[in-house]
């Protein structure tokens, strides 16, 4: 710890009393005694009659985690893009799109799910690259343009996709031995003849879940371990020192840009598994990425990781607990970061 | 950086707003706007919205009395603004003085209070159907020949009491007034036959993630109604296999429409047997409906059998057309056309329609329950036909009225 900060602690705490860490980490480990108690024991009345109910209340906040996953999954190609670039690609909720119905084309064709996922993979991270090489290449540094240039590119492809795709709704079918629900151990009721009522959970979400935090951990890894990695690093920090290093930043670039529209794509077909591919779902996941990154920190993954974290859940919890007025909390959430760190919670300063 | 992320956002909502097409008016032609939602999650509703019009105007090849019917589209996405926008831009920049529309419950309350503004202009409404466009405060010059969402019920409350013995059923429904009207008319049924509703769960229009709200639903319900439409019902539905849910279900009108039935996934399993009402029954086999369903194919992307949101606007654009047929093509006189509508009484594919004083329709409404076809499609098979059925359900009017508008909290019976 600094010495600024050491002197603040001694200013705002009384003098031998616990220093400002102490108190976080106590309230950290005060928070998650009581979320292992409300897991594992059987809730008194008074606590159902706030929360509605265990199973609710469990549902409410796996759902806001699975949620979270497949937020994360399109913001950390849209924070990639925007770390490296300064490029802000407003037709990523497109990229979504597209990656959805070209996902459910090649497997309702293929009959093979996985294969439809990887298509759709490589199928948008090409779309990515010729964008990038096409388009956002010409524009370089002029934000504005670029900015004006995506918004267009997603008005088109929004309708382009509407005239090959009509305006139904498609359901990605999953395999069999992943759909339908699994019993977690954990105990949600009692019933009057004493058998035990377990948290019954879509096996697909957790699948969701657990394949955003291996694809964030590979991220984080890609980028902090490895050469790669560093070059990436680097482009953000300083493109032209970069450059005159001897790294071709323009394969770097089109790389990333490419990686950052194929999780869109990937995202695309996982999240219309779980949900559903309609029109106007470009929009939706464009506003969830851009308020993501906004509160997690533009060009951070930690920060993606955060924001979508804060933003699922507190839609899940805003849809149980206050339903009409649940759509505000995401944007609350927006506004208090913006007015308090202006940069996001793990951003740096521009 | 030059960028803030406030032009940003602002950049972004932007997107939402698309330019009105032009269309040029011809001499001696009728122009008819046609107000439905082209854009948004209504999307499908609003294309069969259209067809159903469209297969009106075809009945009459699309001429009356020696002139031509000239429609001009208007596009919504489902919410009231967008559908005063797009009403204000079909009367005030294209001059049409008949409009047909809209499709969604707030719109049509909007566009009601709009119609207030221009008297000059008749409307008549698609398919919206929630209940207090008509019978609450209504407008001199807004027609409503398709019924509301508490007529649709009629008979469905009853029945699943008395019939399938459910005593108790949560409701999950979009938090709007056309939902609420709908929950309305099965609970003034079912709780006055004897049921409880002890959970009602009122969703954003345009969820996508519903497992929370599944979750929420008590376990010792017999049974979940759902009045949810087009994708949102398909996303609930889907979502409610993947939980495993095993309370059967009991369907709002749209919920199980053809927009719906024939959405491709895993909502086969659990829509069968599923009972619900409303102003079709898709193995109706009046001759009427037939010849109807027969007209309808023949439409571009038509459904194996029209929604009823095709049926909606195909009463109100017959309805439309044949006031004029009787004012002779005639439009300058607002009042005789209003007055050829409101005493307007015509068969339709699904019975007689004639109006009440507030200008609502009186129908019959069938009892469904979802089915698979002979050709692998859901249908609703018809399994009773209230006959008639008017806007107060049967109740005295002033009795009616004292029961309150429709709201997330009334009815109520837990």
């Amino acid at each position: 710890m600094s010495e600024t900060s050491n002197l603040r602690d001694e200013l705002s705490s009384p003098p031998k009393g616990p220093t400002r860490k102490q108190i976080w980490v106590g309230f950290g480990v005060l928070v998650g005694l009581v979320l292992i108690w409300m897991i594992v024991a059987q809730w008194p009345d008074w606590l159902d009659a706030i929360l509605i109910s265990k199973k609710a209340f469990l549902s409410a906040i796996l759902n806001g985690l699975t949620l979270a996953g497949l937020y994360f999954l399109v913001a950390s190609g849209f924070t990639l893009i925007f770390g490296l670039m300064r490029n802000v690609n407003l037709a990523h909720g497109s990229l979504y799109l597209l990656g959805a119905y070209v996902g459910y084309e090649i497997a309702t064709r293929t009959g093979n799910w996985f294969i439809g996922v990887g298509g759709a993979f490589i199928a948008i991270a090409l779309v990515g690259l010729i964008m990038q090489i096409l388009v956002f290449r010409r524009l370089e540094g002029d934000d504005l343009r670029q900015t004006l240039v995506s918004i267009g590119i997603s008005i088109v492809a929004a309708d382009l996709m509407l005239a090959v795709w009509s305006g139904g709704t498609y359901q990605i079918l999953t395999p069999e031995w992943i759909s339908g629900a699994i019993k977690l151990p954990v105990v949600t009721a009692e019933r009057s003849n004493g058998t035990l009522v377990f948290l019954k959970y879509p096996l697909y979400r957790l699948i969701v879940l657990g394949v955003a935090v291996a694809i964030g951990v590979a991220l984080w890894l890609t980028l902090n371990k490895t050469r790669i990695g560093m070059m990436i690093r680097a482009g953000v920090d300083d493109r032209e020192m970069l450059s005159a290093s001897g790294v071709n930043v323009h394969y770097v670039f089109a790389g990333v840009f490419a990686l950052g529209a194929g999780l869109a794509g990937l995202a695309g077909v996982i999240g219309g598994s779980a949900l559903s591919v309609a029109p106007g779902e470009d929009i939706r996941y464009l506003l969830a990425s851009l308020v993501v990154v906004i509160v997690g920190g533009m060009g951070s993954i930690t920060g993606a990781a955060i924001g979508a974290l804060l933003i699922g859940l507190a839609e899940q919890i805003g849809l149980v607990y206050f339903p009409t007025y649940g759509v505000v909390l995401t944007f609350v959430i927006m506004v208090v970061t913006l007015a308090i760190r202006p940069e996001g919670i793990m951003g740096k300063r521009l | 950086m030059r960028i803030t992320k406030r032009n940003l956002l602002a950049l972004t909502l932007s997107t939402a707003l698309t330019l009105p097409g032009i269309a040029l008016a011809q001499d001696g032609a009728i122009k008819i706007g046609l107000l439905a939602t082209f854009e948004g999650a209504f999307t499908v509703l609003g294309e069969d919205g259209e067809r159903g019009a469209m297969t009106a105007v075809n009945e009459f090849g699309g001429e009356v009395a020696g002139h031509e019917i000239e429609i001009i589209r208007g596009s919504s996405d489902a919410s009231p603004d967008s559908a005063v926008r797009a009403a204000r831009k079909l009367v005030e920049q294209d001059g049409v003085k008949v409009l047909v529309g809209p499709l969604s419950g707030d719109e049509g309350i909007a566009v009601k209070d709009y119609a207030k503004t221009q008297p000059d202009v008749t409307f008549i409404n698609g398919s919206s159907a929630a209940q207090d466009t008509t019978f609450r405060d209504p407008a001199d010059n807004f027609f409503r020949f398709s019924t509301d969402g508490a007529q649709w019920m009629a008979g469905l409350g009853t029945y699943v009491y008395n019939e399938k013995g459910y005593q108790s059923v949560a409701t999950v429904a979009e938090d709007y007034s056309f939902p609420y009207t709908q929950v309305f008319g099965f609970m003034a049924e079912f709780c006055n036959a004897g049921g409880t509703v002890p959970s009602k769960s009122w969703v954003p229009i345009g969820n996508k993630d519903y497992s929370s709200v599944i979750a929420a639903i008590p376990d010792d319900v017999d049974a979940i109604y759902v009045a949810l439409g087009g994708a949102d019902a398909v996303n609930f539905l889907s979502q409610y296999q993947q939980a495993g849910g095993e309370a059967p279900l009991i369907g709002g009108s749209i919920t199980v429409d053809q927009t719906v039935l024939t959405s491709e996934g895993r909502l086969r399993d659990i829509l069968i047997g599923t009972p619900a009402a409303g102003p079709t029954a898709d193995t109706n086999d009046s001759e009427a409906w037939l010849s109807f369903v027969e007209e309808y194919k023949k439409t571009d992307g038509a459904f194996p059998s029209p929604s009823l949101f095709a049926h909606g606007y195909y009463i109100g654009m017959k309805a439309a057309l044949l006031a004029l047929e009787e004012t002779g093509g005639d439009l300058s006189d607002p009042t005789a056309y209003r007055e050829a509508l409101a005493n307007l009484e015509f068969e339709t594919p699904t019975g007689k329609v004639s109006l009440d004083e507030n200008r609502n329709a009186i129908a019959d409404i069938y009892l469904t329950e979802v089915v698979e076809g002979p050709d692998g499609n859901l249908v609703n098979k018809l399994i009773q036909t209230t006959p008639q059925v008017n806007q107060t359900l049967g109740i005295d009017k002033e009795e009616f009225r004292a029961l309150g508008a429709v709201s997330r909290e009334n009815p109520s019976c837990p």
